[in-house]
């Protein structure tokens, strides 16, 4: 990919935050990057780090949180040196955002209408008419039928699904180059979770966005994302295209999470599921060694006290693991024949 | 619990009878009087319509659908929590309206979804978990404490945890406090309303494996409720899919999921987004959303938004008629 199809572009992003007991380090060390019209998907446990990665990008993290990274550039632009004022103009205009309930992400006492207007004229788009019609255009690409009648009412009058459909035509007013959907479709049933992704995926190529998409949802990530990466205590634990990711994953931590989901005709009745022992470690103070050691079942002496690099196989494609990719790989077939097919 | 016989009195409040389904729903509706504004006059809302059911011992029995499709509505009728206003409700053979509120409570426990909102945030595991015991008064505090310190070790709790509070405890924990505490009173029935719809999917997986063990243990009969289809074809017998309140097929869980045959179903289970790579989104064709349930359509109720639609589909309601093992209730099998 050439540098100017680039549009998000992360090294070593670092958050620390100083919490009475010490620091936490909910974010370490992970680079992403994003290009046009691509989707990269972000899956790990809840107290991962997934939501701080993508506040740290939208510099929205909390007053004591300290966010260190040694590149972060939209479109090429350094948004290091920005300051708060500078990045106000850039949210909601070059980066959107979609969150997980749209009931409270939505202002409950203004209209719709004027809640998707207020962002373009903020950010000088165009007056009070222009944004009428670009919301009423917005709101029939993402199939809301009668959008006129719409614009007029409170979110309260609207539905889950049709509330993120407007969640999403908000985020797109101003034609972000980059989307952040943090559990879009968390909150949503099957029918509809798989209805606003294809909207959300239609959107995309038809405006060309990159998207980072957040989600626990193993078979969101699967199906939408063009890569993945996996978070676990903060750490990139592996990436990869979803089918590297999916077909061979290789930390022990993403085929864990993998055996957790029941699959309709793989997971029998009379069966159990895998699981991951354990609970996510705190993060406070002075990590050493493997975050993930006390839940991993190929766990060893020297997991404890070395630091663990990020092993690249191939350009994109990588595990932050002691073992050998070899000895990763087997290790799933084997589980899968004795845990989960009975 | 079941080998326990330190606890007479649990004991002889249990009068399984093997030979009668644990639950059983004849022609089962429950209308509510909806007031749509100051002045106008109230419309009924069938949540439920005319669903029969049977709930057999030992068995899981999962209850599918959209949201606003009756599930939960169904599930507090089978909890006694509102009495249908149409059929009768049968637990143990004997119709739920004449059970006393305290039996049925001794027969059918809930563990409810939301295990961040179900659990009184000012009082401790132990009180949590005991405080069906003290409402039925049973037992002195002793074995009440002790009592608590079994069920924690058997859902997997910590027992250092008896004297912490609940916003001390992660999702899975706290969902293992629910289980506990509807375990206590050694109910045969469990109704689990989206259990693990709050968790992470690896504390989804703990859980499932915990409700299968205890369920293997005790011979427990949950009804299982869910939107997650991946998860009810894992852990279910049997599955109903219900859609504006009606029952609409019904069947052993493999059947009717790996082959469904209503076109509802059908979708239902195009959705589901397996981790598969390969396979895009699905193509929903059906359109958006449940109708308004005030004013559902004529006919069959699923016909606006079904893709197999024929005639007669917009004008007359299509009976629930056995379809090899199975009940479907589409025009298409009649």
């Amino acid at each position: 990919m050439t540098e100017n199809r680039r549009v998000l572009d992360a090294k070593n992003l670092s958050v620390e935050i100083e919490v009475p007991s010490g620091t936490l380090h909910a974010v370490t060390d992970v680079s992403l990057h994003v290009d046009k019209g691509e989707t990269l998907g972000i899956v790990g446990e809840s107290g991962c780090g997934k939501s701080i990665t993508s506040l740290a990008i939208m510099n929205l993290l909390p007053s004591k949180a300290t966010r260190t990274a040694s590149r972060l550039q939209l479109e090429g632009k350094d948004l290091l040196s920005l300051s708060e004022r500078q990045f106000a103009s850039l949210r909601g205009n070059r980066l959107g955002m979609i969150f997980q309930d749209p009931m409270t992400s939505l202002n409950p006492v203004y209209r719709i209408g004027e809640q998707l207007e207020e962002v373009y004229i903020q950010h000088g788009k165009g007056n009070r008419k222009e944004a009428k019609e670009r919301a009423a255009y917005l709101l029939d690409k993402v199939g809301i039928i009668a959008p006129q009648e719409r614009l007029s009412q409170f979110p309260h009058q609207l539905s889950g699904g049709l509330r993120q459909r407007m969640m999403i035509a908000m985020t797109l007013m101003c034609e972000p180059s980059l989307v952040i959907a943090d559990e879009p479709t968390t909150a949503l049933d099957v029918t509809m979770q798989a209805q606003t992704l294809n909207l959300l995926s239609y959107l995309q190529d038809e405006f060309n966005m990159g998207l980072i998409l957040i989600t626990h949802d193993l078979g969101v990530v699967a199906r939408m994302a063009d890569r993945v990466l996996v978070m676990y205590a903060g750490k990139a634990v592996e990436t990869g295209t979803s089918q590297e990711v999916f077909d061979q994953p290789t930390h022990p931590y993403t085929q864990g999470l993998i055996q957790c989901i029941p699959v309709p005709g793989r997971t029998s009745t009379d069966g159990r599921l895998g699981s991951i022992k354990g609970m996510v470690p705190a993060l406070i103070g002075d990590l050493r060694g493997c975050m993930f050691r006390n839940r991993c079942a190929y766990v060893s002496e020297k997991c404890h006290a070395s630091e663990i690099n990020f092993n690249e196989i191939s350009p994109g494609r990588g595990y932050r693991c002691l073992l050998e990719e070899s000895e990763c790989a087997g290790n799933l077939a084997g589980n899968f024949g004795t845990e989960i097919v009975q | 619990m079941k080998n326990d016989s330190s606890n007479p009195q649990v004991q002889s409040a249990r009068k399984p009878n093997e030979e009668l389904p644990a639950l059983e729903c004849k022609n089962v509706g429950r209308t509510f009087m909806i007031g749509k504004g100051f002045l106008s006059s109230k419309k009924p809302l069938r949540a439920v319509d005319d669903v029969s059911l049977k709930i057999n011992r030992g068995q899981v029995f999962a209850v599918v659908g959209e949201s606003g499709c009756g599930k939960t509505t169904l599930a507090r009728m089978l909890l006694g929590l509102l009495e249908p206003t149409e059929g009768a409700i049968y637990l143990d053979g004997q119709p739920i309206s004449e059970v006393s509120s305290d039996m049925i409570s001794r027969k059918v426990q809930p563990v409810f979804q939301d295990p961040y909102s179900s659990l009184n945030p000012r009082k401790t595991i132990e009180s949590i978990i005991s405080l069906p015991l003290r409402v039925h008064d049973i037992g002195t505090k002793e074995n009440r404490l002790e009592r608590v310190s079994e069920l924690m070790r058997l859902v997997g709790l910590p027992n250092r945890l008896i004297h912490s509070y609940p916003n001390q405890l992660s999702g899975g924990q706290r969902q293992r406090v629910a289980i506990a505490r509807a375990l206590i009173m050694e109910p045969g029935i469990i109704v689990c309303d989206e259990p693990t719809s709050a968790l992470d999917v690896s504390v989804q997986a703990h859980i499932l494996n915990l409700l299968q063990d205890l369920k293997d243990r005790f011979n427990l009969t949950y009804i299982f409720i869910s939107h997650d289809l991946a998860v009810v074809e894992h852990l279910a017998d049997w599955v109903a899919v219900m859609y504006l309140g009606r029952l609409i097929e019904f069947g052993p869980a493999t059947e009717v999921l790996r082959n469904p045959l209503h076109p509802y179903t059908q979708a239902l289970m195009e959705s589901v987004l397996t981790p598969d790579p390969r396979k895009g989104l699905p193509e929903i064709t059906f359109g958006r959303g449940l109708p308004n349930p005030l004013a559902p359509p004529s006919g069959c109720y699923f016909h606006p938004r079904c893709s197999k639609i024929k005639d007669g589909c917009d004008s007359k309601l299509p009976k629930l008629l056995p379809e090899s093992d199975r009940l479907v209730e589409c025009h298409l099998y009649n």
